[in-house]
């Protein structure tokens, strides 16, 4: 089976069973997207396919082979973070971290859905081409990520402060 | 979780080929078949992959739209002519799930995942939809989530689905293949009141695949909207939710859609409700006496009588709003 993982290609044989989320953790020792409840409920394990946030724990790696695949690995590194990863240090975005990587990777995600004008549950107004991101509509679109210390103050400044402006480019490491 | 043989369908034919294998089933998104598995609760032998199938959302006559069972979830919520025809659907699916599952999850597998009932998930409990005739724990047990309509002495389990409760009210129509050929079936046909068989949620023959779900045009859009209740904000089952839309042509109903999510075992249009309503005019009084007609079979368990009341209220207040909504024709 093949996968581009984290801009690579990737060639493993495994277990038809495996979830994307054991592919990336047992097999290729990319620790960073957590299994917190594996059963969809908490988000920890969100990664981003084509660009678009899932939860990697409901996820049969079988049926994203020849998928692009981006984890947390894939968006920053030390000593070159994401513009995102340097907003939640500022913000204090977590406390214990567990449910950081997947914070961030559902907010990469949330900003492309913003980008091409998917609406949510609160936009009042369907027919809208362009939606701001308030303070309701950040907190509706990221309900799939728990965080059980609480941050969740931290992690709002720190998505607000690199997606607020949705005039500006989408932030990336390389343009940060 | 068992093993099982993974079959990805190229078309329609070999997707129905693969099915009739023993101990085959449809695999889409996997956001509810995967977790199933898990569990233990599902075990198929095979699962064929109809996610590359039927993945476009194509024009009808007369401004009707037909969904690819293939398409996410966030897909049909986010097109334009989903929200401008039928904004009560892209609002139901905003309502279900996370961004993340409604990525993943396909219209298809929307219609056929199966009830959240924590006994039906708890193998140490007894479920007559799990095991057939090994009886109920949820009847007497803790069963605030759970039905107050259409139940049986077998199955009290609801339906947990958003977007099937916004298509009972849209009129849907479901487009089912088989080796026989193609049949159509309404949404509200689809899937079943439990009786003494609770171990078959859906109409469908074995084998069968639903391949597109039609909306025909309505004259409700503009007066239309999807309503949850649930204990939080966002990210939760239903306790109660609703889908209605009205259209008033001089102060009287011309059209009235109504169904109920969180109340029964199916998506629950509430037939008598629109019964007393249509021809008739439009007042508050008007909405809570049709509530109370469409309520009065309800039988509470031990602790979702609350059900009740909040079904009337939701029903009765969500149609006043409607009514008076601004720039609605009239």
């Amino acid at each position: 089976m093949r996968w581009n993982i984290n801009r690579r290609e990737v060639e493993r044989e495994v277990d038809v069973r495996t979830s994307l989320l054991d592919l990336l953790r047992e097999h290729l020792h990319l620790f960073g997207a957590k299994k917190g409840c594996n059963q969809g409920a908490c988000g920890a394990c969100t990664v981003l396919v084509d660009g678009e946030r899932i939860n990697s724990c409901l996820a049969l790696a079988v049926q994203y082979q020849g998928r692009e695949i981006t984890t947390i690995e894939g968006l920053g590194a030390p000593g070159a973070l994401h513009p995102l990863q340097l907003a939640f240090v500022e913000h204090d975005g977590f406390q214990c971290g567990y449910c950081t990587p997947g914070q961030i990777c559902s907010a990469v995600g949330m900003a492309a859905e913003l980008r091409r004008g998917v609406p949510s549950y609160v936009t009042a107004d369907l027919e809208t081409e362009t939606i701001a991101l308030s303070h309701d509509e950040l907190r509706e679109r990221m309900s799939g990520n728990l965080c059980r210390c609480g941050a969740y103050n931290g992690i709002v400044d720190a998505i607000h402060e690199t997606f607020g402006d949705l005039a500006a480019p989408i932030p990336t490491r390389e343009a940060a | 979780m068992n093993p099982f043989q993974y079959e990805p369908a190229s078309d329609v034919s070999a997707a129905l080929t693969a099915r009739a294998r023993a101990g085959a089933q449809y695999l889409g998104g996997g956001t509810n078949l995967i977790d199933l598995m898990r569990e233990t609760i599902e075990h198929p032998d095979v699962l064929v992959d109809v996610t590359g199938l039927s993945r476009d959302i194509e024009e009808t006559k007369g401004g009707g739209l037909k969904i690819g069972a293939g398409v996410k979830n966030t897909a049909v919520a986010a097109d334009r002519r989903v929200r401008e025809r039928f904004p009560l659907l892209a609002q139901a699916i905003l309502a279900g799930a996370s961004a993340q599952i409604r990525n993943m999850a396909t219209v298809g597998g929307n219609l056929m995942q199966r009830t959240r009932c924590i006994y039906f998930y708890d193998d140490a409990a007894r479920c007559n939809k799990r095991v057939p005739r090994e009886g109920c724990d949820a009847r007497d047990g803790f069963n605030r989530n759970h039905a107050v309509l259409g139940t049986s002495e077998s199955c009290v389990a609801t339906h947990p689905s958003d977007m099937c409760v916004a298509l009972a009210a849209l009129d849907a129509v479901v487009t089912v293949r088989s080796k026989n050929g193609s049949r159509d079936i309404p949404l509200t046909a689809l899937h079943r009141l439990p009786g003494d068989t609770p171990q078959v949620d859906t109409a469908l023959e074995p084998g069968e695949l639903i391949t597109a779900v039609t909306l025909p045009p309505n004259g409700i859009a503009p007066r239309s909207s999807y309503r949850k209740v649930r204990d939080r904000a966002s990210y939760a089952f239903a306790l109660v939710s609703l889908a209605a839309g009205l259209e008033i042509e001089g102060g009287m109903i011309r059209d009235v859609r109504i169904a109920l999510g969180g109340v029964a075992h199916k998506p629950w249009r509430a037939e008598r409700a629109e019964a007393a309503l249509r021809g008739g005019p439009a007042t508050e009084a008007a909405f809570r006496q049709a509530a109370e007609a469409e309520l009065a079979a309800a039988q509470p368990l031990r602790d979702n009588a609350f059900k009740i009341e909040l079904a009337k209220r939701v029903i009765a207040d969500t149609l006043v709003k409607l009514a008076k909504a601004e720039g609605a024709a009239q």
